[in-house]
């Protein structure tokens, strides 16, 4: 972390870095170097299905674990059926996996790990991730509603009462805001997650920094910003919760509109 | 910022790592275990509506079986009611009865007795008037040495018992 005579670099910690030598992993020319984000994948994975692990007994009268498990099961199972409605079972798998898998990275990566010496990595800080998760769920919308309504998904563009005078403009404001739906989508997670991660990193500098410079210095400002740090650290858990959440929802509801055109 | 620093470089594995990954997250958890938990889920749901609807139907059995015994209750109570008062009725007509008979038999005996008691008042002031009769005579020869035949002393006794 600490690099170059004391200076903090806030953005080393998103260095992707191929692990145990596979840099030169290819397939078709492309490079598939398992890296630590490709790590903390495998990672979050692994954690995750230990997680649904707990909730697979069936007993009747659950454990701790299964109750946790049914929860988030539930919330997922509550949010399609409010959003889409009966037809939204069909899509119960796709966004609880979607959740689930952006929680899970987003969580795992704020774990304080460095302190046994392991480097979490929050995957879900790069947009080459969340702009292909996003551009799945959008994907997936798109395939549904042309499916589903064929040509007819084009009147998704001209909203119920739109005044016949209004039909040039419409449209293309409503196929603008569609097409910034995957952008949105994939940017606003890894923002939170970057902006989240850079304010502790950096507040984590101020602490180092300045119990550098003397025990006067350090005591004012590295009390004041570990304190931060805490509080901040309790907010990214929230963030990271409500930004999975998010992104859930927002699939849900692009889902819906395919799904119920008007 | 090595998100974009990097891109050039690291996509194609970032890309395939994750459709790795996530595919296996989507099969495995998403359509592998997500299954299983919400049938669990079903499960217990569909027993706890079925437990709750048994529960109400066995409270709305116990509230007809409540009401069915409160009228029957009620009218065994009535039953019960008419049945004393038709007893007390019986008893006090029975009473009356046998009170009617009794002042009867009493009554009759009562006469008798006063019939019975005039007729020895009868004999017992004959037998007076005999024994006055007889002292008069005594009396009348003791005194005056007169005798005094048996019917005047008689007459003489009757109308001095007469007069008081």
């Amino acid at each position: 972390m600490a690099e170059g005579g004391g200076k903090i670099d806030p953005m080393h910690q998103f260095l992707v870095e191929p692990l145990f030598g596979t840099q030169n992993w290819s397939i078709a020319g492309y490079n598939i170097a398992f890296t630590n984000s490709a790590m903390w994948m495998v990672v979050a994975t692994i954690v995750l299905i230990g997680f649904m692990s707990l909730g697979t007994k069936g007993s009747v009268i659950p454990s701790r674990g299964q109750v946790m498990v049914e929860g988030a099961v539930r919330f997922i199972d509550n949010m399609l059926a409010q959003n889409i409605g009966p037809e939204g079972k069909r899509y119960v798998p796709y966004v609880f996996s979607l959740f689930m898998f952006i929680l899970f990275a987003n969580v795992l990566g704020l774990l304080p790990l460095g302190v046994v010496g392991v480097h979490p990595f929050t995957f879900t800080s790069h947009f080459t991730i969340t702009g292909v998760l996003a551009i799945l769920s959008f994907a997936i919308v798109l395939v549904v509603g042309f499916w589903r309504h064929g040509l007819h998904f084009f009147s998704l563009f001209v909203p119920h009462g739109t005044p016949w005078w209004l039909l040039p403009v419409i449209p293309l404001i409503e196929f603008v805001s569609f097409m910034v739906r995957p952008f949105s989508l994939g940017l606003r997670l890894f923002v939170a997650m970057t902006a989240g991660h850079i304010l502790l990193k950096v507040l984590a500098g101020f602490v180092v920094n300045a119990g550098n410079a003397g025990l006067g210095v350090g005591l004012l400002v590295g009390i004041p910003s570990f304190g931060l740090m805490v509080g901040i650290s309790a907010l990214e858990l929230l963030v990271a919760g409500i930004q999975a959440y998010v992104f859930a929802l927002l699939t849900s509801l692009y889902l819906n509109d395919a799904v119920n055109l008007h | 910022m090595p998100q974009i620093s990097q891109l050039a470089a690291t996509w194609a594995s970032q890309f395939f790592w994750l459709a790795l990954t996530f595919g296996i997250v989507f099969f495995v958890v998403g359509r592998g275990m997500l299954p299983m938990v919400q049938k669990t889920i079903d499960s217990r749901d569909r027993s706890v509506a079925a437990d709750l609807a048994a529960a109400s139907s066995a409270r709305d059995a116990a509230d007809k079986a409540e009401e069915a015994w409160r009228l029957r209750d009620q009218a065994n109570r009535e039953a019960a009611q008419t049945l004393v008062a038709e007893a007390r009725q019986r008893a006090t007509a029975a009473s009356a009865a046998t009170l009617a008979t009794a002042q009867a038999e009493q009554a009759q005996r009562v006469a008798a007795a006063e019939v019975d008691i005039k007729a020895a008042t009868a004999r017992v002031l004959g037998e007076i008037e005999a024994v006055a009769a007889e002292a008069t005579q005594d009396i009348v020869s003791r005194v005056s040495g007169a005798q005094v035949s048996v019917d005047e002393a008689r007459s003489a006794v009757q109308a001095a018992m007469a007069n008081g």
